[in-house]
């Protein structure tokens, strides 16, 4: 029931709705519970409601965090003499 | 999907593990408890245990909605039901929750009760305006996720001034079931937890700082994809390590210190607190859920409806009262597998794909560890 994941907001339909798109699916959310969502933010839906608005630039940090300080690219370095 | 797969790319997934291998301190065990359903199923569907060192363990928390729900308050809606002629509402997971005299709302409906699966609030609301001649109730199920919706649900229906909609409000929060789980006597040891995603985009990751500040307990709020939960076991392997406890949070692409501030006061319009709840496993605990507020009383089916809660034992086979306080695994469960399965569940755990026996059953029952 908790499962959800990010959708784009693809039109913005009668007041505090909009239409997302959920992996191909276009289904009609609310958007009661978030401020000034607009076409092309994406937000977390749940039961039909957006309940957050995703914050693209955070995602890309997140995203670097992964591959920080990895392992593999100390190995990688060292194979090729941190040429890589 | 954009904001999908890179949060499920293999060769990060690599890289993570490869960090906490290298990063967790063989002479020591890691318990750690990721509280939230919806991580128990990203854990068992990816095999991240099977990514982390022996030493690091995965227990699974109480926050699966329909699992924590005891029995009782699941006879509350059958009975509204079957013996009221309500419209009874609810989302699709909690039909199939085992209840009293071998029950579920499935079973009932199948007795010719009129049980509405739903997907959003605003589909009970429909069903309300389309069917004015008849009252219908909204089982209102989950954590603080599942709040607001009911809370906009309600407050639309008093200014709409829909006289035949109502809720039954099982709402219930996940820092007081965090403190039960701590408070347990003889319960688990625990380091440290994954905080929840979606609970935390709007609570906020404030509410979780007593458990680092008093209880000395690390928390790293995850986000729900795989390489989320892997990152938030690193920087809790790194937080054990280092002996600090501290709020933390890897999922800042949705979640703030303060939460959905607007969500949050709908909810507060909405709800106050409930003296006492009892929980599947958790037994009954002070504080822990919601209740509506008096102006909105009209809308209370527990008011509207004679339908008084009644205590009743879960099955004697069943072993979700211990796997919800993380004291015991779904395989310790004599029944897991063989009469209790996702088709047939006997206990709530089996019934959602974040219950932890169900998510067992689905991705890892064929991979037993120890
Ligand atoms: S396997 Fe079924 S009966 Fe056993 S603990 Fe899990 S849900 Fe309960």
């Amino acid at each position: 029931m908790c499962l959800a994941i990010p959708a784009r907001i693809e039109e913005l339909t009668t007041p505090g709705n909009a239409i997302v798109n959920l992996g191909g699916v276009r289904k009609e959310i609310s958007l009661a519970l978030v401020d000034d969502a607009g076409v092309g933010d994406y937000v977390i839906v749940h039961v039909g409601y957006a309940l957050q608005k995703l914050d693209q630039e955070e995602a890309e940090r997140t995203l670097e965090m992964f591959a920080e300080m990895g392992q593999l690219d100390e190995l990688r370095e060292e194979m090729t003499g941190g040429a890589a | 999907m954009k904001y999908v797969d890179e949060f499920r790319d293999g060769e990060l997934a690599g890289n993570i593990s490869a960090n906490i291998a290298r990063e967790a301190d063989p002479k020591r065990d890691y318990r750690l408890m990721e509280f939230c359903g919806g991580h128990t199923h990203a854990i068992s569907r990816y095999g991240i245990a099977d990514l982390l060192p022996g030493n690091v363990r995965m227990i699974h928390g109480p926050g699966c909605p329909v699992c924590v729900l005891p029995i009782g308050r699941v006879d509350q809606a059958i009975r509204l039901a079957r013996e009221q002629g309500v419209i009874l509402c609810t989302y699709a997971d909690t039909v199939r929750v085992p209840a009293s005299d071998n029950l579920s709302l499935m079973r009932a409906k199948a007795g010719g009760a009129d049980v509405r699966m739903i997907y959003s609030t605003q589909d009970a609301l429909k069903v309300a305006r389309d069917n004015p001649g008849r009252e219908v109730v909204f089982l209102a199920i989950g954590f603080e996720t599942t709040t607001p919706p009911t809370a906009v649900a309600v407050r639309q229906a008093a200014a709409e001034g829909l006289k035949n909609f109502s809720i039954l409000c099982d709402h219930v929060l996940t820092p007081a079931a965090m403190h039960a789980i701590l408070a347990v006597e003889g319960g688990v040891s625990l380091d440290g937890f994954v905080g929840p995603a979606h609970v935390s985009t709007v609570i906020g990751s404030k509410p979780y700082e007593p458990f680092a500040d008093d209880y000395g307990k690390p928390v790293v709020i995850a986000g729900f994809e795989p390489l989320d939960v892997m990152q938030a076991i690193l920087m809790l392997v790194r937080q054990v390590n280092d002996g600090r406890a501290e709020v933390e949070n890897e999922f800042t692409r949705a979640v703030t210190r303060e939460g959905n501030l607007k969500a949050q006061e709908l909810v507060a319009e909405v709800f106050e607190l409930r003296d006492m709840f009892e929980w599947r496993g958790l037994g009954s605990v002070p504080n822990s859920a919601l209740k509506l507020r008096p102006r909105y009383a009209a809308f209370d089916a527990e008011l509207k409806f004679r339908v008084g809660y009644v205590e009743v034992p879960d099955n004697k086979a069943c072993e979700c009262a211990a796997i919800l306080r993380g004291q015991k695994r779904p395989q310790e469960c004599k029944i897991f597998g063989t009469v209790c399965t996702p088709e047939n569940p006997v206990g709530s755990c089996m019934v959602s794909s974040e219950g932890a026996c169900a998510a067992h059953y689905s991705y890892g029952r064929f991979r037993e560890t120890v």
